[in-house]
């Protein structure tokens, strides 16, 4: 055997099908015929068989476990390695079971390509089409529907074409057009490795060169910019760098270009992307690549914002999306129940506001309801607590993305559609329903002559604080802007304290609508406290200062005396749009 | 991208994924390659630093060489190293090179119990004071919540169900039929009080990837890897009552690599040396199941 002699290319194949139409014996038929099997292996599965007087199976090869054994169908997604003269496979099991979707989600999104297994003798089942869409959903282009078990049908060429009649129009109805249909058995091998006897009538490629014909992902480097910032990190042990970190999920970054972050929209140029060894002078940040620069200009950014170059096509930025989505948790997706969503590295507190429609992904039939139930395909509107920056297009699909998190677990996944504008009804709370006027935010900005922002101040003494806060509020008064500050009591026990600062966003956010700069003071803020406090307005509307010494927080910190100063001189020379 | 860059880049990620979202974050280090690489991996994805704790389950019958090569280590590379045992089972007396326990008995007491207790703060662990170079026992007994590991999907079979953040619940146990779905690269880092993840950026790579990497980036590996000229080397590093090295005439990284590519090794499982492993046909997914790592 000469495993890993060509290790140039590696590739991702997840496949997939109804249960028990024989993805298990595909797999073991492939590590079987291209030489992939350990030894050890095989004779630890030939001597379980042995032991437990069942004739060997290549399926068994894959049901490492004893749990699997017992239930006889493959519960999780498990990973093989085999290789062709022209790259290095990685084939990933993914179940047939219907309960076990989010399994196959799992496999399916680590792969470039799928083969699809559909049982001759069984035909085209819920599932065959349920993965057919799924894969579809998770971007998945490159699909080889194999139809598996032909010697159970006498390798029937009428069987095949039947199948292939029918699951191609499924294929056309969701937008796929497969690399092509090949009859197979995975018992006997015909098709798999070698060209079979049993069916002159089928000219095509086998298995294994259908394989060599999908093609690996292209480099992503020429697209726009999208660097979802990680971390920042700020070591000690006398490292005075300050890292934006992060994966590179599509374009490339040197040092020298500008960036903006959203949906902050704060800017700043790279001084250098950094080396992660000492014996290198620069680090790679390109397509795929983990990376971390340094800042000409240092501005506070966090986790969770979207670091593009000031050259390429902007994000996406809003509070409200439409978006289609599959739901794989236990309990339907509801209005009114608060979720989170992911997607980059950020993370938005956000609610189910509408259904427009859903679709049973295996029937594609589309019905109209309130709530999206396990394994059904949605397109909804979501509403989010904050902002989010993103992307509408498939060609960024790393930014395209999002998942729910429900109860701890992601229980859904989905594909931003468009942003959507503001909606009226979101001063509905607290049981009360309001109406507004027709104001746009960015109306009323232009009227009073800037929009709003929220300064928190904090601090060690809770009576700087107050004593900035008030002279700033003054400041800005005194300089024709509109502020209140409203602070957290000196006095305030824990239990008072928090709830005060529990009850600040929704204050905040009503000021802040009616155009109010507001001062938000409260005196030994934790990091956590601050970002409750901030997740309610967009980052480049919020700004965090520390009075005094000892700041705990990632802002800026000034001495007492000259807060409010130089705090009022900073709001001065940021732009007021 | 070349292929170690793409699997370089991923644990990376991962890596700076768990450190962002776990506050008790830990690393596992067992001194063997993997988790090695896993070490040096973090050290470039926070540029030449360790911003966690590396934890070290001490059976007291690794290869001494092995604890030597941690603390030196440790020691080199400022490393904020801690250690834990089953001081009981030791104590007792109850493992297996006493003969009062199977093999598997003693994996249990003396890397399963010992490393739950370790994580969960329940039993002392030991801390590496860096200004005399000993270990004292840690003040801190807060739980671990997230556990980096260096486990590899090609192991052996339970390992290749596992994802990349895997939960295990109050008990410890690996729910391996109910796993939460992981796509997108997006993880399960939202987790019930009580429970604690389990992080395996290693979960792509391959024995061959391992080794190429350690060539590529210089990897300090103990050098029980390497046939000294007796023609045994070791291929997998445990306790050496239950670890054979293997018949190799490998002293080279160049020659291990290989070896592993077009030698005898190419089709013989690396744990073959492991005798545990042999004990019963899913003892190593009952292992996994109680925490073994």
């Amino acid at each position: 055997m000469d495993a890993g002699q060509n290790r140039r290319e590696h590739m991702n194949i997840v496949i997939v099908g109804h249960v028990d139409h024989g993805k298990s014996t595909v797999i073991g038929r492939l590590l079987a015929d291209t030489g992939a099997l350990p030894q050890g292996k095989l004779e630890q599965i030939r001597e379980m068989c042995r032991r437990n007087d069942k004739p060997f199976e290549y399926a068994f090869l894959l049901d490492a476990l004893k749990d699997e054994r017992s239930q006889g169908i493959t519960i999780d997604t498990a990973r093989c390695f085999f290789h062709t003269q022209k790259r290095q496979y990685i084939i990933i099991d993914a179940p047939g079971h219907i309960e076990f979707l989010k399994n196959m989600i799992t496999g399916a999104s680590r792969a470039a390509a799928a083969l699809l297994v559909i049982d001759a003798s069984e035909g085209v089942r819920e599932n065959s089409r349920r993965h057919g869409y799924m894969l579809s959903m998770l971007g998945i282009r490159q699909i080889c529907v194999m139809v598996n078990k032909m010697d159970l049908v006498d390798y029937d060429r009428a069987a095949y074409e039947g199948i292939v009649a029918e699951y191609g129009r499924f294929l056309k109805e969701i937008g796929i057009t497969p690399e092509g249909f090949i009859p197979v058995s995975a018992r006997e091998g015909d098709n798999i490795a070698v060209k079979s006897g049993n069916m002159p009538w089928y000219s095509g490629p086998t298995v294994l060169e259908t394989l060599d014909e999908f093609r690996a992902p292209g480099s992503l480097d020429a697209l726009p910019l999208r660097m979802p910032v990680q971390d920042v990190y700020k070591f000690t042990h006398g490292d005075a760098r300050r890292i934006i970190a992060g994966t590179v999920e599509t374009g490339a970054l040197k040092a020298g270009d500008e960036v903006v972050f959203y949906p902050s929209g704060k800017r700043t140029h790279v001084n250098r992307i950094e080396p992660m060894r000492p014996d290198e002078a620069e680090g790679v940040a390109s397509a795929g690549w983990a990376a971390g620069f340094t800042m000409t200009e240092q501005i506070y950014v966090r986790r969770g914002e979207l670091c593009t170059r000031a050259c390429d096509m902007p994000p996406k930025v809003a509070r409200r999306v439409r978006v289609s989505l599959f739901w794989l948790g236990r309990t339907p997706m509801a209005p009114g129940k608060t979720y989170f969503l992911k997607t980059g590295a950020a993370k938005l507190e956000c609610r189910l506001e509408t259904v427009l429609s859903v679709m049973d992904a295996a029937s594609l039939h589309r019905v109209r309801k309130e709530e999206i139930d396990r394994h059904e395909v949605a397109e909804c509107v979501l509403a989010m607590s904050r902002l989010c920056a993103f992307d509408d297009t498939g060609d960024l699909a790393a930014t395209n993305r999002f998942v729910i998190v429900d109860d701890y677990e992601i229980s859904g996944g989905g594909i931003f559609a468009e942003a959507l504008p503001e909606a009226p009804e979101e001063l509905r709370s607290g049981g009360c329903a309001w109406r507004t006027g027709d104001v746009a935010p960015e109306e009323r900005a232009a009227l009073l002559g800037g929009r709003p922002r929220m300064l928190l101040i904090s601090g060690a003494s809770a009576e700087d604080v107050h004593r900035v806060a008030a002279s700033l509020e003054r400041l800005l008064l005194e300089a024709g802007q509109s502020a209140y500050y409203l602070g957290v009591a000196a006095g305030a026990d824990a239990g008072t304290r928090a709830a005060t600062l529990q009850a600040l966003p929704e204050r905040a956010r009503l000021l802040m609508n009616a155009g109010v700069t507001l001062i938000a003071a409260a005196a030994g803020l934790t990091a956590e406290e601050e970002d409750a406090l901030r997740m309610h307005v967009s980052s480049d509307r919020a700004e965090t200062y520390w009075v005094g010494d000892g700041c705990p927080l990632d802002c800026p910190s000034y001495p007492a005396r000259d807060a409010a100063r130089a705090i009022m001189a900073r709001c001065a020379g940021q732009p007021r749009g | 991208m070349e292929h170690l860059d793409q699997l370089e880049a991923r644990s990376i990620h991962i890596i700076r994924e768990a450190y962002s979202q776990f506050k008790n974050l830990c690393m596992l280090w067992s001194i063997g390659k993997d988790s090695t690489v896993l070490l040096c991996l973090a050290r470039k994805a926070f540029y030449g630093h360790v911003p966690f704790p590396l934890v070290h389950i001490d059976t007291h019958y690794k290869i001494p060489e092995m604890i030597e090569y941690r603390d030196m280590l440790a020691r080199k590379w400022h490393l904020d190293m801690v250690y834990g045992e089953n001081a009981r089972a030791l104590a007792e007396k109850t493992t297996f090179p006493d003969g009062t326990a199977t093999r598997l008995e003693c994996c249990r007491l003396l890397k399963t119990e010992a490393l739950t207790h370790t994580l969960d703060g329940t039993w002392p662990r030991y801390r590496m004071n860096h200004d005399t170079g000993l270990y004292e026992r840690d003040r801190n007994t807060e739980p671990y919540t997230g556990v980096i590991v260096g486990v590899r999907a090609d192991e052996e079979g339970s390992r290749s169900k596992e994802r990349y953040f895997s939960p295990r619940d109050r008990n410890n146990d690996w729910d391996i039929g109910d796993q939460p779905p992981e796509f997108w690269g997006q993880y399960k880092t939202d987790f019930r009080p009580g429970t604690h993840i389990r992080v395996h950026p290693l979960l792509d790579w391959t024995e061959l990837d391992v080794w190429e990497y350690i060539r590529r980036e210089g990897v300090p590996v103990v050098s029980l890897y390497f046939n000294h000229g007796d023609g045994l080397r070791y291929r997998s590093l445990g306790c050496w009552p239950c670890t054979k090295p293997v018949e190799s005439d490998a002293s080279t990284l160049d020659e291990i690599v290989e070896e592993l590519k077009t030698g005898k090794f190419a089709n013989i499982a690396e744990r073959s040396g492991r005798e545990q492993d042999k004990e019963d046909g899913g003892g190593l997914e009952e292992l996994r199941k109680g925490g073994y790592m």
